[in-house]
């Protein structure tokens, strides 16, 4: 799975200083062969990382002269940045509740597209020292277990999850993204969290996935959407476009997401 | 057999640039003085002792215990030694109360809270500071904070007790008083006493012996009167208030580079010190007659009034100080650029030889 | 009117001063303006914030605690004790505080975590687990906090006045006795100062924090991490356990006064 551009890669809330550096750089210069601004800036929920790495490769490769700039978080983290006034071009949220208030806000230019869907999935360390076999086994108190904090939608289906299926789980910890979340569990200091299906993935051979039926599985929809002030509309566009595209459908996949 | 009293021989580096080597030898129930000017290595002396500063070589022993041998590769730690210090800064300890200062020695070497308590107290009625037992160093005058150092040094009971410049931050007034009750106290000490100081008065009326140091070795030792009347350095010479000529002695004179003196002494030959009080110059207008044998011309250079008497200090050829009467100092008009002859007695000047210490 | 005792400052320096305050002072004045006054009863008395409280005293006031027994002496090793590589073992014991917290809190984790070089043996003999643990808070703090009172207490100790260590030892004091009764109470100020620091960079401890003890509200979540994880949901509360935290702080520190803060 290839990670490129990792300089790139920004977490959390220090991209806001680096994009306000890079917007202030940019302002309105058509550039590059094909009329695109010179960079897109793309807010996209954690559980898209290694996805959008690739996206983001194929996309400056098929559009030379365009800069991918990915700011990766929580859903929740990164709504707020743009209700705050963030300087950003395409919103991609792991639910369509951080979405809608985008919407309500009326930050949002057109409407948002579903791209990709995603179900969670039970991660465990290599070799499920804690013996997990499904949601049950989040009951067992003497297990050290973690979830995402409420507000992020990992943390929001996970609930949503466990009461479906009627267990009361005993939760050491709320990690602040997925991605936290998985760092934890493939060191082992977790024995079991909820996270994507995506996330399990990603973490190659480190962590091992317990399937969720589909009864109380949570699909979760990813939209896409260009945002009402974005400062470069076109490369935007063109970006989102990538994305709803074969080919960025394809990369999806590959990465474990459902199509729509 | 044990020898009873201090043995010191000091040899101690203390930077790059000074080295202290000194020897003193007290016997127990005496004081002894190092007179010097500062950074002779009074003070050095007193860490070596006290066991602040290890020796380089040399030996201190006290009543035939070892306290430092490097030759032998003893050290006693400063703690062990039964010494007793007063330091030049006094070096109280400001968070304590003053009971507790004087108390502090007695209860690190395992007395009881309420021993320490009384005996402190009593130390401190001795030397009549028993009123400031529940103060802070800090609010103490000078003399009152001298004393409590004192108090706490004498309170452990020590076997040698060292006083570094006990009275040079005092005023005029305080210092006389203290200076007899430091005399009290030192008299009914049966141990040996080591006195530091660059104050030939206090020297003088306290010790015992006085040991002159400069630059780090001893120059001169010997009794009061002995250091004041034949002065073998400069230093010394001056704190004796006496004139100080270096020279070559040949057949009753001594040729001193710029000027040649008679003196009485037919049989020195070689280097010699030379030492004449002011006193017996005497200062006239024209050239005098009679019998002084050392006559010469010179300038007037300062003139200084030293309580009633008038200190002159006289140029070339041989630059030297006179006392004269205020009545002379109007009478011949002697101000400073003013032409007068001197005349010195050779019985007058004394001449040792220079090597003798 | 100049009182005539105070010389007047340079006017530079007043208006460098003057600007200085104001970049810190307009933060917590924006913080204000936004205080939900009104609603602050409510939002302050829920178990949220009353948990965080909680976990965040306890755990700052015992970080403290135990830097002052492992920092005082680690202080005294480097300013007094001659061993071979000083200079490193200082740089290790300040590199927690050049360290982004959160990776601190990682490095926690590799060594004091379930699966950590010290933390698997540790919780196979003992049973003890310091991560998601309320003992895992403090010990994030007490990592991030305890180079602060090394610093101080180092410093004061390099630059006291050591000839009454030496008056003391004439008197007849052991090496022990003096470090009670002379060393400690000469820099007793600054160990307090140094104490102040300690606690209020533990109090204020996020990064280590959320990575090695993780967020559980009622016990790991500090006022901290409250914070972090209700500016995303509720600004409210949030705002109101800002303020708690700015209230505690000013509190604390204003306490100290000029006396401590001189000695630093």
């Amino acid at each position: 799975m290839a990670r490129r551009a990792i300089r790139k890669k920004l977490r959390g809330w220090w991209p806001t200083a680096l994009i306000l550096l890079a917007a202030c750089a940019q302002t309105t210069r058509p550039q590059g062969d094909t009329g695109l601004e010179r960079e897109v800036l793309v807010s996209a929920a954690a559980s898209l990382s290694e996805a959008f790495a690739e996206i983001e490769a194929a996309f400056e490769a098929a559009h030379p002269g365009v800069d991918v700039v990915a700011n990766l978080g929580a859903s929740s983290t990164l709504r707020e940045q743009i209700l705050q006034g963030a300087p950003i071009d395409v919103f991609a949220s792991a639910n369509i509740a951080n979405m809608d208030q985008v919407v309500s806000a009326g930050m949002t230019a057109g409407e948002p597209a579903v791209f990709a869907t995603n179900l969670l999935q039970i991660a465990v360390p290599a070799g499920n020292p804690g013996d997990i076999a499904g949601l049950e086994d989040f009951a067992r108190s003497e297990l050290l277990i973690g979830l995402c904090v409420a507000e992020a939608p990992c943390g929001a289906f996970a609930r949503q999850a466990l009461a479906s299926a009627g267990v009361v789980a005993s939760v050491d910890t709320n990690e602040a993204n997925v991605r936290a979340l998985l760092v934890k569990i493939e060191l082992g200091e977790l024995d079991a969290g909820i996270t994507y299906v995506t996330d399990v993935l990603s973490a190659g051979g480190t962590v091992a996935g317990v399937p969720i039926p589909d009864e109380h599985n949570i699909v979760a929809e990813y939209p896409i959407v260009v945002l009402a002030d974005a400062p470069h509309p076109s490369a935007a566009a063109a970006f989102v476009a990538f994305v709803l595209s074969t080919e960025g459908q394809a990369i999806l996949g590959e990465y474990g997401f459902s199509s729509p | 057999m044990t020898a009873a009293g201090l043995e010191a021989h000091v040899a101690v580096r203390r930077s790059d640039a000074f080295r202290l080597d000194a020897s003193v030898s007290i016997p127990p129930g005496t004081t002894a003085a190092l007179l010097g000017p500062n950074g002779s290595g009074k003070s050095t002396m007193v860490a070596a002792l006290a066991g602040l500063l290890p020796l380089q070589s040399g030996s201190i022993t006290l009543d035939g215990e070892v306290f430092d041998d490097p030759g032998a590769g003893v050290f006693m730690p400063p703690e062990m030694r039964k010494v007793g210090v007063v330091f030049q800064d006094l070096l109280l300890f400001e968070h304590l109360d003053v009971i507790d200062n004087v108390a502090f020695g007695l209860r690190s070497r395992g007395a009881g809270r309420g021993e320490a308590a009384s005996r402190s107290g009593l130390w401190l009625e001795r030397l009549g500071v028993g009123a400031m037992a529940r103060r802070k160093p800090g609010d103490l005058s000078g003399g009152q904070a001298q004393r409590v150092a004192l108090a706490r040094a004498l309170a452990t009971e020590p076997a040698l007790l060292l006083l570094d410049e006990p009275l040079s931050a005092l005023d005029v007034a305080a210092r006389a008083d203290l200076r007899r009750t430091l005399g009290e106290h030192l008299s009914g000490f049966a141990g040996p006493r080591l006195l530091i100081t660059h104050d030939p008065t206090e020297a003088f009326l306290l010790a015992d012996e006085i040991h002159v140091i400069e630059e780090g070795v001893i120059t001169q030792s010997g009794t009061a009167d002995e250091i004041r009347l034949q002065p073998r350095t400069r230093y010394a010479a001056d704190l004796a208030g006496l004139n100080f000529v270096k020279g070559v002695a040949r057949d009753g004179a001594v040729d001193a580079g710029t000027h040649t003196l008679r003196v009485a002494d037919r049989d020195l030959e070689g280097p010699v010190v030379v030492t004449v009080h002011p006193a017996a110059i005497s200062v006239y207008s024209d050239r005098p007659g009679g019998s002084p044998r050392n006559v010469w011309q010179t300038t007037v250079e300062r003139v200084e009034q030293v309580g009633s008497r008038v200190r002159l200090l006289t140029g070339p050829p041989l630059p030297l100080a006179v006392e004269v009467t205020d009545a002379a100092r109007a009478e011949l008009r002697l101000e400073p650029g003013a032409r007068v002859w001197v005349a010195l007695k050779a019985t007058e000047i004394r001449v040792q030889p220079e090597a003798a210490m | 009117m100049t009182s005539s005792r105070s010389p007047r400052p340079p006017v530079l320096l007043v208006v460098l001063g003057c600007l200085g305050l104001v970049f810190f002072a307009v933060p917590f004045i924006g913080l204000l303006g936004r205080v939900p006054w009104s609603d602050l009863p409510a939002l302050l008395s829920g178990p949220v914030v009353g948990d965080a409280l909680r976990i965040s005293v306890i755990a700052s006031v015992a970080a403290a605690a135990i830097a002052l027994v492992i920092g005082v002496p680690l202080a005294w090793l480097l300013a007094r004790a001659e061993f071979p590589g000083k200079p490193i073992v200082r740089g290790i014991v300040i590199l927690p505080m050049v360290l982004p917290p959160v990776v601190s809190g990682a490095a926690l984790l590799f060594a004091l975590g379930r699966r950590g070089l010290v933390g698997e043996p540790l919780e196979e003999a003992t049973g003890l687990l310091l991560p998601f643990s309320l003992w895992g808070v403090v010990v994030a703090a007490v990592f991030v906090a305890t180079p602060f009172l090394v610093i101080t207490v180092e410093g004061a100790l390099r630059s006291m006045d050591r000839r009454r260590e030496g008056a003391a030892a004439t008197l007849g004091a052991r090496p022990w006795t003096v470090l009670r009764r002379v060393t400690l109470p000469a820099i007793a100020p600054s160990v307090l100062a140094g104490l102040a620091l300690t606690w209020a960079r533990a109090f204020g401890e996020f990064g280590a924090t959320i990575t090695f003890a993780g967020n559980l509200q009622g016990r790991t979540q500090s006022l901290p991490l409250a914070v972090f994880v209700a500016l995303e949901s509720d600004r409210d509360t949030a705002i109101a356990i800002s303020l708690v935290m700015v209230v505690v702080s000013v509190a604390v520190l204003v306490a100290l006064r000029d006396r401590w803060w001189g000695a630093l």
